[in-house]
């Protein structure tokens, strides 16, 4: 006699001791603790700080750790927990030409004010695997790194002096929140940025590389890279000033890319922007390079590549949604699966009747 | 050329008045106006950037325009301001009373469905709702336009291009609109196809008492479907009147100089 | 009662968002079948696992209610119990099997075979809440449309179907017109549920959480699958009756039973098929 599924309960709460054991695996050897994580796998805690939109790297790294080091499942932890927290206040702009530089790069001139500052990097090293760090190598001396540099006016701002550079592209006043509201296309460049700044760093890299290979291409120059330590600032209703909260690690890009001009306008530099927390210029690259691809509807430039195409970008950037989403395949779909098996039997019998009909 | 139909007892059925488009600074086609009776087919002749084709999308309610007035006299006899009725209503009217043909047919066909589907459409979008009366239509109408019924079930992407352009004919005409509008309906078509197309279309036209505006670069065209024409030039009416009129007796330089350059050859 | 998790407002959601998303629900049932933007929040289980319907049972839910939670129509699927203990755990509110128990019902692809009382309140998980996303992805698209109720290109879909199939070949997730005016998606219910949303006696409220949308069929309202007069809607039968309690009007199951052909088939709505055996 056949007797329907049961048990699912017993099987959820088994399946999750097992990977609770898992995560651990051999207790022999020594559990990670999240300050090794946050300070041995920086770049991952910054990459799940960045997409799960909380500056915390105590947490980032928690929520690594629990997700056994799959990233995407991290990020969603930290969305999951961002949900609950209360919003006290928002931050004033923080200011990226002030604070400490830790790395800047500008590849549109051989010098500028404030200098080139290559700071730590994996550019240049040869990716060789290093066996001796498997093996515990020590560490270098301490590195002189140069006083920290005075002022460093931003690149894309001194173009802008000579109007070399469009002026930052209006928005709305006070910018939407999309994990607020829905977001309503067509979008404003500030919910753009935010979708941008949240999405999947594979996507932005895959888009913002494709519009190098001649799908929307826009002729970028790193105007300049710069990965600072800045203050972050608010300004409480009852004292109507702004008081510094605390400081956060944030890597920018400005692309300098292909002039545009009209009648009316002077030929001039447009711009894309990138910006996002902790050291991660890859994206920061890459979503600059998609920004500008998306600013196309205003500039005037035909829609025809992926990269253009705002619903499209940001309808499938956030890793989170696509993962459940992609991945619900997986929940039973038998009811409906019994439809289309219906279905397709009456149509093989109809298709079978007519042929033996003409034979 | 068609007879010419008795106009005087009619009121017209669009009345166009100083109508100019603009595209920021540029201008389309500047204070043009005219007014087209029941039956009657309006060519509108000039060579590319002449703004005939501005023209036609403003008639055709796809562009707004800059200054001036459209009204069509709706079926209930009322004179309506074109850009006074809401989207709704203009919407409605393209899908029903309104024909428009495209000189590419993929911009007017759903090259992914059937051809039945697309000669269907229409009557589906305005409440059709029995599948052997759309197919019986379809079919009817793919007889009209000369194209083998035992297509109905193929994709236009399969078609010839006369095909494609003659499946676009019967989808605009199914649900039996008074107004077409076609845009260079021969254009890039081989001369034996386009005859074939021309004869079909100026049949349909006399047969059903269509009014039509037809856009067109080729005098010979102009010259076999349209009773009157206005040529353009710069964005202006240089000239209109009776076909066979401003093209044996042309008085404006520019329209000498069309006639002399095209009919001599 | 159980005790319910530390540190998280009842049912999960803070009460700003609850009245949000309640203030959404209002206007769904207002405009019945008109999709409602909300501020979708980001919840503890995956996007595409039912996060728009567990935000709306999550808004509506009182200490008082009884909640049944079912997926393909039965209540022991692992998503069905992981989102049954989502709500023991966060709101300690005492769930039900029984339809005819609960006064919430969470449902991924099934309604109750159980007729439906006034009172009691249907919540549907929703995947893509667009019914013409197939044949225009653009939102900004879709929304003219529906505010000029041009749906004929749905009905293009249909005559494809019988021209190539002889038979309009979608099963589930069909689409209706409600209150004879929007263009809804029922989620993807077997169009066999499709009758049970007619002038129903209860309220059913439909969660897109991804998609970020809600909307809802009031009570007593009508509910119309589109199809042509000459081939009208019609439901999927069986040629045999549960093998459990011999049911020939239920939604079955197929059952595969070894590797050389042998199935059975038994009913999808497990609380209906227990009741009518013991």
């Amino acid at each position: 006699m056949y007797v329907a599924v049961k048990g699912g309960e017993k099987a959820i709460d088994a399946a999750h001791a097992l990977l609770a054991r898992e995560r651990r695996g051999d207790p022999a050897v020594p559990a990670l603790d999240l300050t090794q994580i946050a300070q041995q796998l920086g770049r991952a805690v910054d990459r799940v700080m960045t997409e799960g939109s909380i500056y915390d790297p105590e947490l980032a790294a928690l929520a690594i750790k629990q997700a056994m080091g799959d990233l995407v499942e991290a990020i969603f932890l930290l969305r999951a927990y961002r949900t609950t927290l209360p919003r006290l206040a928002a931050s004033q702009p923080v200011e990226t030409d002030r604070g400490l530089v830790r790395r800047r790069i500008s590849a549109v001139f051989k010098d500028v004010p404030g200098g080139q500052v290559l700071g730590s990097t994996f550019d240049y090293t040869h990716r060789l695997l290093d066996f001796a760090l498997a093996a515990g190598t020590p560490l270098p001396d301490p590195v002189a790194t140069s006083e920290p540099i005075g002022a460093a006016p931003r690149v894309a701002d001194m173009l802008g002096r000579d109007g070399l550079i469009e002026p930052p592209p209006p928005g709305d006043a006070v910018p939407g929140d999309l994990t607020r509201q829905p977001i309503d296309f067509p979008a404003d460049r500030a919910l753009r940025l935010q979708n941008l700044a949240r999405g999947d760093e594979g996507w932005l890299l895959a888009l913002g590389y494709s519009t190098q290979r001649g799908y929307a291409r826009n002729h970028p120059f790193a105007g300049e890279i710069r990965i600072v330590d800045v203050a972050v600032e608010i300004v409480p209703e009852e004292l109507g000033f702004p008081v510094e909260i605390g400081e956060i690690t944030v890597s920018e890009c400005d692309m300098v890319n292909q002039f545009g001009g009209s009648a009316t306008a002077a030929p001039a530099f447009t711009r894309g922007y990138g910006l996002v927390f902790g050291q991660s210029e890859r994206k920061a690259m890459a979503m600059a390079l998609v920004d500008r691809a998306l600013r196309a509807r205003e500039l005037g430039e035909p829609i025809a590549a992926p990269a253009q195409d705002e619903e499209f970008v940001l309808s499938h950037s956030d890793n989170v949604e696509a993962s459940g989403f992609v991945q619900h395949l997986k929940l039973p779909h038998h009811v409906d699966f019994q439809s289309e098996l219906d279905l397709l039997r009456r149509l093989r019998a109809e298709h079978d009747q007519r042929k033996t009909a003409a034979e | 050329m068609s007879a010419l139909p008795l106009l005087d007892e009619e009121p017209p059925l669009l009345v166009v008045e100083g109508l100019t488009v603009a595209y920021g600074a540029r201008v389309g086609c500047r204070d043009v106006g005219f007014e087209l009776w029941p039956g009657e087919v309006l060519g509108i002749v000039g060579e590319s950037g002449s703004g005939k084709t501005s023209l036609l999308n403003a008639l055709s309610a796809k562009i707004e325009p800059a200054a001036g007035r459209i009204r069509y006299r709706l079926r209930d006899g009322t004179m309506a301001d074109l850009f006074d009725l809401s989207e709704a209503a203009r919407r409605q009217l393209l899908r029903t009373d309104w024909g428009v043909v495209h000189q590419n047919p993929r911009d007017g066909l759903r090259l992914t469905v059937s051809a039945g589907a697309n000669v269907g459409e229409r009557l589906m979008a305005i409440g059709a709702r029995h599948y052997g009366e759309i197919r019986g239509s379809a079919l009817d109408w793919l007889g009209k336009v000369e194209i083998d019924r035992d297509r109905i079930d193929d994709r236009p992407s399969s078609f010839s291009g006369g095909m494609q352009q003659r499946l676009q004919i019967a989808r605009n005409l199914v649900t039996n609109p008074r107004l077409v509008f076609m845009d260079e309906p021969t254009g890039g078509l081989d001369v034996s196809v386009q005859a074939r197309l021309l004869d079909l279309i100026r049949g349909l036209v006399a047969d059903l008492g269509l009014s039509a505006i037809i856009v067109t670069h080729d005098l010979a065209v102009a010259r076999l479907l349209a009773h009157r024409l206005m040529v353009m030039r710069g964005g202006e009416v240089v000239e209109s009147g009776l076909t066979d009129q401003v093209l044996d007796d042309p008085q404006h330089p520019y329209t000498q100089l069309l006639v002399s350059s095209i009919l001599q050859v | 009662m159980t005790q319910t998790l530390a540190g998280y407002n009842f049912a999960y959601l803070d009460e700003q968002t609850k009245r949000m998303i309640r203030r959404a629900i209002l206007k769904a049932v207002a405009i019945p079948g008109y999709q409602v933007p909300f501020g979708s929040r980001e919840m503890p289980l995956p996007y595409g696992w039912g996060t728009g319907g567990i935000q709306v049972t999550a808004s509506i839910i009182g200490r008082a209610d009884v909640l049944k939670v079912i997926d393909q129509g039965a209540d022991d699927t692992t998503n069905a119990i992981s989102i049954r203990r989502f709500f023991a755990r966060t709101a300690g509110v005492a769930t039900t099997e029984r339809t005819v128990e609960a006064t919430i019902i969470q449902t991924r692809h099934r309604i109750p075979e159980t007729p439906l009382r006034a009172g009691q309140i249907m919540v549907y998980q929703v995947p893509i809440p667009e019914p013409l996303r197939w044949l225009e992805p653009r939102e900004t698209e879709t929304r003219t449309m529906h505010a000029l109720s041009e749906y004929g290109a749905m009905h293009v879909r249909f005559y494809e179907d019988i021209a190539h199939h002889g038979r309009i070949t979608t099963t589930y997730d069909y689409p209706v017109i409600v209150n004879d005016r929007y263009l809804m998606r029922p989620s993807p219910i077997p169009k066999f549920d499709n009758q049970k949303l007619d002038m129903s006696p209860a309220l059913q409220l439909f969660g897109a959480g991804r998609e970020k949308r809600i909307y809802a069929v009031p009570p007593f309202t009508k509910v119309k699958s589109l199809d042509f007069h000459d081939h009208p809607f019609s439901v999927e039968s069986w040629d045999a009756a549960c093998s459990l309690c011999g049911s020939t009007t239920s939604y079955l199951d197929e059952v595969l039973t070894d590797d050389q052909g042998g199935r059975m088939f038994v009913c999808s709505d497990t609380d209906y098929c227990r009741s009518r055996t013991s």
